[in-house]
């Protein structure tokens, strides 16, 4: 068990690897408690979410449809990553536990005098259920409607059901669920999955999990002075509607412009010896600088030594760091490892 | 002390020494250790011949976790390597004492083998 960030957490349960495998092949269920659930209401909180967050909350058309977007402070760096789903009584934000008091205080003090109320939901649990026997989890703990209705959704929807949301994403790379659910209810739901033959996951095959899905660790990949341009978000980061105004716009559209910025990139090593967050990265002998590995560790998919760098943009396609005085050489490719189950690098 | 049986002798580092009946001794790490570091991942293994003292750093090895020094528990000269665990990491998580040996070495000086710690005394450290 560890502390994380003031919650009591197991790295894992038995074997980080076994749970990490497990995933991919069958179902594991996370307790992901610890997660910050924030509710936006009142009559102006669709305004002040289009000006507060970077992805645009009004591409959200249908109730319980979430997006992927980041918080940006007015230099256009990366204050949290969150999702927001849109619900009848207004919108749910689910952002990270580490930047929970920061986040909370940052929404509070752009509120002026828009109609908004902020309300954190600790009150609710939160469990993702991930990997390919998802649904056979969940025909066992909800009823038949509810697994029907959700195995017609796409990633990033979701439906209600009693006062369990229930949402079609997840940090994994695999098809899987999360729930906002009552704390009583959470307990039954995950005794229930787990004799259904889900097991419980701990924080390192998570974290193992996303990384080879490519999937951003906030403090990892970005923080405030990272741009989402570097840390592969600029997708999220949306100017369709040219009018609406948002925090850290023009310093997002500067950056873009000038191109002067590095780019997250995967990279898979030669070598078994792991790479960790904060090696440095050359693409040479010459031993030149060229970027950092944001995060490190070995894949237990691969079989190899992998990890995402921040790096100078180059048509390189290899690139090499030094473990204990010796190189070891990788490819340079997209920030994903694994989708599905299958190698995607 | 479980999963030990024979000569064994400890560092306070976690490593353990063998005496074995040829007077080589073998070297790996404890049972403790191994349920610290967690999942195995990588060994970096010393060069056969390569010469060490006591308590001088001799391996590496990488859990999902982090990365961690072996210090080898006698002076001496590396006579075999478990080459095996280059491939196949995991053995040193389900057998730290049999399988899951590091190298062998050819001891300087058999007495540095009386100053460590008898398992008794090892797992009181635990």
């Amino acid at each position: 068990m560890v502390d994380f960030n003031g919650w009591e957490m197991p790295i894992h349960y038995g074997s980080q690897l076994k749970e990490h495998e497990f995933v991919r092949e069958s179902c594991g269920i996370f307790d992901v408690s610890h997660m910050t659930i924030v509710d936006i209401e009142g009559k102006d909180a669709k305004g002040f979410l289009r000006f507060l967050l970077a992805n645009d909350i009004g591409l959200l058309n249908q109730d319980f449809d979430g997006m992927y977007s980041a918080l940006l402070n007015e230099s256009g760096g990366v204050i949290d990553d969150l999702i927001a789903y849109k619900l009848p009584s207004g919108y749910r934000l689910v952002v990270n536990c580490a930047t929970r008091e920061s986040d909370i205080e940052w929404i509070d003090s752009h509120k002026g005098s828009m109609e908004v109320t902020v309300s954190e939901r600790d009150d609710l649990s939160m469990i993702a259920i991930q990997g390919p026997h998802t649904f056979d989890t969940l025909s066992n703990c909800f009823s038949s409607n509810v697994y029907s209705d959700l195995s017609k959704k796409r990633p990033f929807q979701g439906l209600q059901e009693g006062e369990t949301l229930i949402t079609t994403t997840g940090y994994t790379g695999e098809i899987g669920v999360e729930l906002m659910i009552d704390g009583e209810r959470a307990k039954a739901v995950w005794k229930q999955a787990l004799l259904s033959g889900a097991k419980p996951i701990g924080l390192g095959a998570r974290d193992t999990l996303r990384l080879e899905a490519g999937m951003n660790l906030y403090g990892s990949e970005m923080d405030e002075n990272i741009s989402p341009l570097e840390c592969n978000m600029a997708w999220t980061v949306s100017l369709e509607d040219e009018s609406r105004d948002f925090i850290g716009k023009e310093s997002f559209k500067r950056k873009k412009e000038e191109g002067d910025f590095h780019v997250l990139k995967g990279l898979l090593f030669k070598d078994r010896s792991i790479v960790r967050s904060n090696q440095v990265i050359y693409f040479d002998e010459s031993k030149e600088v060229k970027g950092v590995v944001t995060s490190g560790s070995y894949s237990p998919t691969l079989k190899k030594s992998i990890a995402l760098a921040r790096i100078t943009p180059s048509h390189t396609e290899t690139c090499m760091t030094e473990v204990r005085g010796k190189i070891n050489k990788a490819s340079i490719g997209e920030p994903k490892f694994v989708r599905e189950g299958k190698i995607i690098f | 002390m479980n999963g030990i049986s024979g000569n064994y002798k400890f560092l306070a580092s976690h490593e353990w020494a063998k005496l074995e009946e040829d007077g080589s001794v073998t070297v790996g790490i404890s049972d403790y250790a191994q349920e610290q570091l967690g999942d195995i991942v990588f060994v970096e293994l010393p060069e056969l011949n390569s010469e060490f003292n006591q308590e001088d750093e001799a391996a590496v090895i990488e859990s999902v976790k982090a990365a961690s020094e072996v210090y080898s528990p006698m002076g001496g000269k590396v006579v075999e390597v478990n080459t095996i665990l280059e491939e196949s990491p995991e053995i040193i998580n389900s057998s730290p004492y049999q399988e899951g040996w590091f190298f062998k070495l050819k001891p300087v000086d058999i007495a540095e083998f009386d100053n460590l710690l008898s398992p008794e005394e090892y797992s009181e450290l635990c």
